[in-house]
């Protein structure tokens, strides 16, 4: 389905996660996040940055792959995307919920 | 039921067993709580107590003996180094699907924000002191306690 997001009219599956990563940009990600609650930081982006370079590779994220990312851990991870942060900073960042049960 | 449409708010998981596939159930469940955003906190009782015991959490293995899940007979499941073959068969796979190990399990828990009380019954009996337990448990509490912890609206509570 069709959603306007930022000015921007982008595909998003039922949940609201972006199917069509291309169409994403910055400002999409901020209205995202202002959704949940969460207003972005530079700390913010870099985590934002490390999840999108990972669906770029095709390599399936997980709450222990954060933890071992060298890029934040897992304490800041939640504090930085408070509630279910893997599937928050997925949203935020364009990308497909995760699969993972870990 | 209206006001929080019947959602989990909070997981109050009581592990009393220590085979590993208990102790495993046990974390993802407190685990994946907390990555949907539900509050999650365990109680480790008897022998789940081992999976918080620093001496001990490193050696848990799966039960061989009485597990028809083995489908393995039974005398066969009881002989020597089974379980320990079993159980390294079985680290193995979780290695590939990238399951960590119960200290580092034990880490993530923590730093996710769960919650790990020890059973002040238990840990008598054993004759076991808060120093022998795993360093990030946020303490040893008697089971009132623990259901005073789990008070409010949208708790499940779950014995494993």
């Amino acid at each position: 389905m069709n959603k306007i997001i930022a000015g921007a009219t982008v595909q998003v599956n039922e949940e609201g996660y972006l199917t069509d990563f291309p169409q994403w940009n910055k400002e999409i990600g901020t209205a995202l996040a202002l959704e949940a609650d969460i207003n972005m930081t530079p700390r913010h982006w870099e985590v934002i940055d490390y999840l999108q370079g990972e669906f770029k590779n095709e390599s399936p994220l997980s709450i222990r792959k954060i933890g071992k990312s060298g890029v934040v851990d897992i304490k800041e991870f939640y504090q930085l995307f408070p509630m279910a942060p893997l599937k928050t900073a997925s949203k935020i960042a364009g990308i497909p919920k995760p699969a993972s049960c870990i | 039921m209206s006001e929080y449409n019947g959602e989990i708010r909070k997981m109050m998981i009581i592990l009393s067993k220590a085979t590993l596939e208990n102790v495993y159930a046990a974390f993802v469940l407190a685990n994946g709580a907390r990555m949907e955003g539900i509050e999650a906190e365990m109680f480790f009782t008897f022998f789940g107590l081992e999976a918080i015991h620093k001496e001990k959490l490193e050696h848990l293995h799966i039960a061989t003996v009485g597990n028809p899940a083995m489908h393995m007979p039974t005398m066969l499941g009881g002989l020597p180094g089974m379980e320990a073959l079993a159980t390294h068969m079985m680290k193995k796979e979780m290695e590939r699907i990238d399951m960590p190990d119960v200290h580092e399990f034990l880490d993530i828990l923590t730093a996710s924000g769960v919650k790990l009380w020890a059973c002040k019954l238990a840990m008598d009996m054993f004759h076991y002191k808060k120093e022998d337990m795993y360093d990030d448990i946020d303490g040893v509490i008697t089971v009132g306690d623990f259901y005073k912890q789990g008070s409010g609206i949208g708790t499940h509570m779950l014995f494993i």
